[in-house]
């Protein structure tokens, strides 16, 4: 994209992380690891890249994001919020009783969430459906889906995979389907390597027929160039192994398993966001950790 | 067996209606000459999808396809289809995604494939799904029906039909209502609920059953669920006695349904006749004679349940 505003960009996603971390703290659950490794690409697929309406979430000619790893729906949660699908103050009600932010991504309660998710493994097929009937109604519109590593263990992943360069030929090819693989390395129990190895990747999905981009996840720019290779690929949807850090901008919380699924004390987050954020602490950060600080308290 | 198959009546109700309706789609997991979704595919190779045996991922990209302003009809033997229920219940469930599941090759009715090959507890599973009715048609005029319903129904739906020939239990004015209960008989002493491939035995067995002086009324199930309430409690209270017949695992189908109804809302006796451990292969008599879902063995366990 000719005009990108790395700077801003960079604001927002730095902001992202904040918001993350301050959610989760309050929800007291959730999954900071992947959050923090995803919202880069997510920052530039929401501020930069995808046709939406976030006053009319069924807009007909939107794009479509489909989160395949729904636990890390909070990064997604803050791009929503910012970009004005519901109030930032919704934001502190995730996990909470009667939230629409449900833990994993509920389409039913929270219009602008394309899919269901959470249930790992299926994402990448219902995208590819979204795909098929974007082209088959006619229309321009694209499909994004985020994939996670751990993730792609699972056996539809691989159905998917399969199936997805040869689908709706020969006139309705899915090039207007992108995967992009989160790649941190981490799961649940352990290093993705240790638990089971995806390697090597790019040469498994480009053997599948899928043109494959691998790119460092974290670099918006390259982010956002990819965006445009996968725009420009005709013929075939596009697969991107971004390269991220699990827990990416928090020294304690990068690479390390333990913080996959398990939510930072207030202290803790009051650390993360000043690493986050840096010195000095920008004024509208200030009231965030004092928020917290009340939280530590209570 | 003269009749048709209702996976029959299905591959030719999709023709027709996919000749009006461009949004009408199959997607298929290498089963389409036996779903019988082969027919479509022909006469529109555009809007037929076959992902090879690949069911999870069938039902995934059906729910896409149904997001995106599709009608899906995602097909395969009911085992297959909602053997992959964890697909079924967060991508097409709650995701009130409108794809139609088609389940074909329900119960021992398939006869000599076997087990691995029978549906017996689709129902079960789905039933317990909060938003996936349950339409099992009985012949090829409410199949035929039941299929345009699916296509406005705009919601999850499931479809439950036999590799087998049914019977007509219809005459050619019949009209398939969603969710209403279709008396095929009228009778006194007792209530036949039957769903599907057992529907036509069901009717033989009540004139078994009137030879021996038993006045049996037969009821066509074919909205498992969600159950007319109202139509089978007026049934029940007549005649005070409830015998359900389905091609399908007494645990958790039609059998269990009536029995969760009736226990809240008006305690009746109910004897539940279908398939009570795993299938096997066989002709399709020898298992339906077997399991009890001839017109004989329906008969004959009406009237031990009669205390006759």
């Amino acid at each position: 994209m000719a005009n990108l505003d790395l700077a801003k960009l960079e604001s927002i996603a730095r902001d992202g992380r904040v918001q993350i971390l301050r959610m989760l703290t309050h929800s007291g659950s959730g999954h900071p690891g992947g959050s923090l490794s995803v919202i880069d690409i997510l920052t530039v697929l929401y501020f930069s890249r995808m046709k939406y309406d976030a006053k009319n979430p069924t807009w007909e000619d939107r794009d479509r994001f489909v989160l395949s790893k729904g636990h890390c729906v909070p990064a997604q949660y803050y791009c929503m919020a910012r970009a004005g699908f519901f109030p930032e103050s919704l934001l502190l009600t995730l996990r909470k009783l009667g939230s629409p932010l449900q833990g994993h991504p509920d389409r039913m309660a929270l219009p602008g969430i394309e899919a269901a998710t959470g249930s790992l493994g299926q994402g990448l097929s219902v995208a590819a459906g979204m795909a098929l009937g974007l082209k088959l109604a006619g229309k321009s519109s694209r499909v994004y889906c985020v994939l996670g590593d751990g993730e792609s263990q699972e056996g539809q992943v691989w159905e998917s995979l399969m199936s997805g360069p040869k689908l709706g030929a020969p006139d309705h090819h899915l090039d207007n389907l992108c995967v992009i693989l989160d790649y941190n390395g981490i799961q649940l129990d352990n290093f993705v390597k240790k638990i089971l190895d995806l390697e090597p990747i790019v040469d498994k999905v480009k053997s599948f027929g899928w043109p494959v981009l691998d790119i460092n996840g974290h670099d918006l720019a390259q982010i956002d160039k990819a965006l445009d290779q996968a725009e420009a690929t005709k013929g075939a949807p596009t697969y991107i192994v971004a390269h991220t850090v699990k827990g990416k901008g928090v020294s304690f919380m990068e690479n390390d398993p333990e913080w996959h699924g398990k939510a930072p004390k207030p202290s803790e987050a009051i650390e993360a966001i000043r690493e986050v954020v840096g010195e000095p602490v920008p004024a509208s950060v200030q009231p965030i950790l004092d928020e917290l600080k009340a939280l530590e308290k209570k | 067996m003269p009749g048709k198959a209702s996976r029959a009546a299905f591959g030719e109700a999709l023709v027709d209606l996919g000749a009006n309706d461009e949004r009408i789609v199959t997607v298929d997991a290498d089963l389409s000459k036996s779903t019988m979704t082969a027919k479509f595919a022909k006469a529109y190779p555009g809007r037929a999808f076959n992902v090879g045996i690949a069911e999870s991922g069938m039902i995934g990209l059906a729910a896409g396809l149904a997001l995106a302003g599709r009608v899906p009809f995602a097909c395969s033997f009911a085992c297959f289809v909602v053997g992959r229920f964890e697909t079924i219940r967060v991508s097409v469930a709650y995701s009130n995604a409108p794809v139609i599941l088609v389940g074909t090759h329900v119960g021992v009715a398939i006869g000599e494939d076997g087990y691995t090959q029978m549906g017996l507890e689709d129902m079960a599973c789905l039933r317990s799904l909060p938003n996936i009715p349950i339409i099992q048609p009985a012949d090829e005029i409410e199949t035929k029906q039941a299929v345009a319903y699916a296509v406005e129904h705009r919601n999850p739906l499931y479809l439950r039909l036999t590799r087998q020939n049914l019977e007509a239990v219809h005459d050619d004015k019949y009209q398939f209502r969603f969710g209403k209960a279709d008396l095929l008989r009228a009778g006194t002493d007792v209530s036949i609920l039957a769903t599907g491939g057992t529907v036509w035995n069901s009717l033989e067995a009540a004139k078994r059953l009137a030879a021996d002086g038993v006045n049996a009324e037969v009821i066509n199930v074919a909205t498992v669920k969600p159950l007319d309430e109202e139509g089978l409690l007026l049934s029940a209270g007549k005649t005070g006695r409830v015998v359900t017949v389905e091609d399908h695992s007494i645990h958790g189908g039609l059998g269990s349904a009536v029995s969760d109804l009736l226990s809240e809302v008006m305690p009746t006796p109910v004897k539940r006749l279908g398939v009570n451990g795993f299938g096997e292969s066989g002709d399709a008599k020898g298992l339906y004679a077997k399991h009890g879902l001839d017109p004989d063995g329906i008969a004959k366990s009406v009237l031990k349940f009669l205390n006759r």
